[in-house]
């Protein structure tokens, strides 16, 4: 049985939802902004769950104050990259909490090749297992 | 920036609606209901920022006569929205013209307010910018580092001082002409995400226009700002001294009218920043007054007390060549 049609990354949040609209976008940006947490915006092609650390585009935006500046800098990184994964997330810089608030999908390549499951024999008949992203069979930049 | 955030992050946001979450853009009450002029103010608010505006800034009528019609045109409007009357959104760029120390950053803030309360920019921020923030060193530097300014103002007004310095006929490899491009490109095509004021000295903006009369057409509002008469700017004195807690002696403010009446005259002349000027000299002469004399218990009066002499040793009498009488 397939749990997973499409093989959809699921990660972050609303990634069981529908794309996000740029309007929906702009609300998120909005909250965030209301509770003055810095925008970024973050790309990757090897979307693996442990892979936390996914590329900047340009630079934290601590300064920017309006929705639509940030849209504005999401286009361009979808320009830049349209067939990664791109994330916006929204940072507090709050002494004490000084992480990421906030992370959603919103790009993702046309076709999500998915994960497989690699079993793994050792000693003692035991099986160790561990995922394994189909696309990173494939150099950097050629995935998908 | 990011961190192990997928697992841990919370989502106590508010799901998927777009017209879920503005708490601080909207104005309190929803202004799509209003139906007359006196709805859309005591909603908005403007009446209160043009009260202030008329209550802190002397002089300055033909400003303020502009500032009303812009606020009426800009209320009116709002009333044709409401009713279906759509029309398109009007150009809001500025160009503010008049002397050093007019008071055209000042206004600026205040147009950010009022153009923030009836809803014509989100969030009503002032971003003040000049030349070396728009106009890169090098090839290549300047698109960057001008959309960069762009997006800090976005949903606020953009206000560029001295705005002639952007054009530089004399070098024809100047990079300020790029810096002109991109503007316009916005200004045209995001008229809702912000609006821009430009501000500089009459001739040399006048030159400016002439010479980029793409930005000339861009610019529908021209302001002048007319320089301060001396009794204005005697006014403008006493509003900087009660806010900084000193007060004239009887006869000084008359003394200080002469040294404005003077002073007026003489070259580099920086209207309410010159007063400012003069009064912080003032301050100098009488804090060296009191400090000669050490054995004297001072009273909050002798304290906040600015005497005719603080103002007759000032060098403007001497270069006029006018004895102050004492």
């Amino acid at each position: 049985m397939m749990t997973n049609h499409g093989n959809r990354l699921t990660q972050g949040q609303f990634s069981f939802l529908p794309e996000l609209t740029d309007k929906q976008i702009t609300a998120q940006i909005e909250y965030a902004l209301s509770k003055n947490w810095a925008l970024g915006v973050e790309y990757t092609d090897d979307p693996h769950p442990r892979n936390t650390y996914w590329e900047m585009y340009g630079n934290p935006m601590f300064d920017l104050k309006d929705a639509s500046a940030i849209l504005t800098e999401v286009n361009a990184c979808r320009k830049t990259f349209p067939r990664h994964y791109i994330r916006v997330t929204a940072f507090d810089a709050t002494q004490g909490v000084e992480s990421v608030q906030m992370s959603y999908i919103v790009n993702r390549p046309k076709t999500e090749p998915g994960f497989g499951l690699t079993r793994q024999e050792i000693g003692g008949r035991q099986i160790q297992y561990t995922v394994h992203s189909y696309a990173t069979d494939k150099p950097e930049g050629e995935r998908y | 920036m990011s961190n192990s955030s997928i697992p841990g992050v919370r989502a106590e946001t508010p799901v998927t609606t777009a017209t879920a979450s503005h708490p601080a853009d909207t104005p309190p009450v929803a202004l799509g209901l209003a139906r007359s002029v006196g709805e859309v103010l005591a909603q908005s608010q403007v009446e209160e920022v043009i009260a202030e505006l008329d209550r802190d800034l002397v002089g300055l009528a033909p400003v303020k006569a502009r500032i009303r019609d812009i606020a009426a045109l800009l209320v009116i409007d709002k009333l044709r929205t409401n009713l279906g009357l759509v029309s398109e959104a009007p150009s809001l760029h500025m160009n503010f013209v008049g002397n050093p120390g007019t008071g055209k950053t000042s206004v600026a803030m205040r147009m950010a307010q009022i153009l923030h309360r009836l809803g014509y920019v989100r969030k009503g921020h002032l971003v003040a910018v000049t030349r070396d923030d728009l106009v890169g060193q090098y090839i290549g530097h300047t698109a960057p580092k001008t959309k960069e300014v762009l997006k800090k103002a976005m949903g606020g007004v953009l206000f560029i001082d001295e705005a002639y310095y952007l054009y530089r006929p004399e070098n024809e490899r100047d990079y300020g002409q790029e810096a002109i491009e991109i503007l316009l490109q916005v200004m045209e095509n995001q008229r809702d995400d912000l609006v821009v004021i430009l501000a500089g000295y009459k001739d040399r903006m006048d030159i400016f226009f002439e010479s980029n009369p793409g930005m000339s057409s861009r610019v529908a509002h021209h302001i002048n700002f007319p320089d301060y008469s001396v009794d204005e700017l005697l006014q403008i004195s006493q509003k900087m001294l009660q806010e900084q807690n000193y007060v004239f002696a009887p006869d000084a403010d008359t003394m200080f009218q002469r040294y404005l009446s003077l002073r007026v005259q003489q070259p580099h002349f920086a209207n309410a920043r010159s007063v400012r000027n003069a009064l912080d000299r003032a301050r100098l002469r009488q804090a060296s007054r009191l400090f000669a004399d050490r054995d004297r218990q001072l009273s909050a009066d002798d304290l906040r007390t600015l005497t005719a002499s603080d103002f007759a040793a000032s060098r403007v009498f001497q270069q006029a060549d006018v004895r102050p009488v004492t």
